[in-house]
């Protein structure tokens, strides 16, 4: 047997294969999971059935952009745990890539002769699409319970989604780029979830957070997330917000380059300190 | 001249101040079963990280066939296989799927990654198992998956890093029959990581490697007359006492 002779350049088909093995490994293990899977649906559920129903005659919403008339307090919260959706699947996603590393699955992964930056992008496109699946499953059982958007909105939404998505699963791919072990990590996600979501537009709106706050408004505005809550408030409704767009964008990537930076092994910090069961 | 399956020349790399290899070199001939003999932490496992690319080397040249695994990463890649000494399974998984997924990763389709699967299961006798969890099998079966996985894209060149820990002694011996199989018939290069010493035949390659250093390469009698020793365990010792030897004197002088 000669290597040398046989060509196996990278055509097209075979970048598109390798994406779509990724995907696909990445629905299997979503779907044989059932737990993770209830577990993303029933913590934004508990939030709006118990959390904002409790709260709905204690917090009215005036009327602000993108809504054209006074809406229920389940209706104004409803984009900020379609975002929440998507920033626990970032993180999940990014957990089992710790997990991965942990089991030797990753190392798997990135001795694939595709480039790197393709393999983590693939990786990343199937948390994306794994939680577009959540959050439109959320948006079924909120319609149902009768918090409805235009049905414009929820096409309008798809693109936005993909957008949120890309963020949340960009800063969770530059995390497990930082830590080594599982137990790390977790302690991380409290660290990172939960202020982020309670310091957005997520739960109240921001003028309301200003007259309470000033402090609390600044840290909301220089907050990512809440940028991605009003871009995926604004898409539900038909409407494109360029300001949150544009952050959520440009956000993205600086995280994604930080991630692939981390990730290159020449330079990154997994060539400095090794992965772990590596450095025999 | 035939084109070594792996050659690697002056490689070192370091974690922080810890160096883990210090100016490595060697050659895997095409069709060669290549054993690399070293205790724990003699630099294997970082070895076979650099010629994989999970890290990149800090000095020295890697090449696969001639392509050089930094600069023509996707050619080098493609045309070796990796075993790794803990277990990379996803436990989930079938095992076509885990297959099919592996395949999918060298850019193989689903219906020619079918029939390799189904031929390479056959070769490692887990064909009947194909349908079942990964982690319903056994250790024993596990590693002949990994192996069976490692060749799904058929690589000219196989690296296998302590494969046989956590085996008993007869899936041991079946393993290492099976992979020198691969070697004597179907022409795969092998570099076999190892530290028991009766995974090693006298037909064998031998690359000593300790603490980050080649100390002798070449087939195991040329090693065995140069470390002077009658049989493994001892030329081992030898060229490991030479070596302490050497570095306790360089310390002393400095």
């Amino acid at each position: 047997m000669s290597g040398r002779e046989r060509t196996k350049a990278l055509s097209p088909e075979g970048y598109a294969t390798c994406f779509a093995g990724i995907v696909w490994r990445e629905a299997l293990r979503f779907f044989s999971q059932r737990g993770r899977f209830l577990s993303a649906l029933v913590r934004p559920l508990v939030w709006l059935f118990i959390f904002a129903a409790g709260l709905r005659s204690v917090l009215g919403v005036s009327i602000i952009p993108p809504y054209e008339t006074y809406v229920l307090y389940e209706v104004y919260v409803t984009p900020g745990l379609v975002a929440m959706i998507q920033l626990f699947n970032g993180l999940q996603s990014s957990l089992s890539m710790v997990y991965d590393r942990e089991v030797g699955a990753m190392r798997i992964l990135l001795v694939s002769p595709y480039p790197r930056w393709f393999l983590l992008l693939s990786k990343l496109a199937a948390g994306v699409f794994t939680s577009i699946l959540q959050a439109y499953a959320f948006l079924f059982v909120a319609y149902l319970w009768e918090v409805e958007a235009p049905l414009m909105g929820y096409l309008t939404l798809l693109p936005v989604l993909v957008l949120t998505g890309l963020m949340m699963g960009a800063m969770g791919l530059l995390l497990s780029s930082l830590f080594r072990q599982l137990e790390n990590f977790a302690s991380v996600m409290n660290f990172v979830i939960f202020p982020m979501f309670f310091a957005s537009s997520a739960l109240y709106p921001l003028w309301r957070i200003q007259e309470s706050s000033v402090v609390l408004y600044q840290l909301c505005r220089f907050n990512p997330f809440t940028y991605a809550v009003e871009a995926i408030r604004f898409a539900l409704y038909g409407q494109f917000d360029t300001t949150s767009l544009t952050i959520v964008t440009g956000v993205a990537v600086v995280f994604l380059i930080m991630s692939l930076f981390a990730y290159n092994p020449s330079k990154g910090l997994i060539a400095r300190r090794g992965a772990p069961a590596m450095a025999d | 001249m035939t084109q070594p399956a792996l050659r690697i020349d002056g490689v070192s790399h370091s974690f922080g101040a810890r160096t883990a290899l210090d100016g490595v070199s060697l050659t895997v001939p095409a069709g060669s079963f290549t054993a690399l003999l070293g205790l724990n932490g003699a630099g294997k496992t970082t070895l076979f990280s650099l010629v994989t690319r999970l890290y990149d080397s800090t000095s020295g040249t890697i090449e696969v066939f001639g392509f050089d695994v930094r600069r023509e990463a996707p050619a080098a890649l493609s045309r070796l296989g990796i075993v790794f000494q803990a277990r990379t399974l996803d436990l989930d998984l079938t095992v076509r799927q885990s297959l099919l997924y592996h395949a999918a990763l060298h850019g193989i389709g689903r219906s020619l990654g079918r029939a390799r699967a189904a031929d390479v299961l056959e070769k490692f006798a887990l064909a009947d198992r194909i349908n079942d969890k990964v982690r319903n099998l056994s250790g024993g079966q596990m590693r002949r998956l990994e192996i069976a996985r490692a060749l799904i894209h058929d690589p000219a060149l196989l690296l296998l890093d302590e494969p046989t820990v956590g085996l008993d002694v007869e899936a041991r011996q079946g393993l290492i029959r099976e992979v020198r199989r691969l070697a004597g018939e179907e022409g795969r290069g092998i570099l076999w990581a190892t530290h028991l010493l009766d995974e090693i035949q006298m037909s064998d390659r031998l690359v000593v490697l300790h603490k980050g250093c080649v100390l002798a390469q070449g087939p195991v009698q040329q090693v065995l007359a140069h470390s002077g020793g009658s049989d493994l365990q001892t030329a081992f010792m030898n060229l490991v006492h030479s070596s302490e030897m050497k570095a306790a004197g360089q310390e002393a002088a400095e």
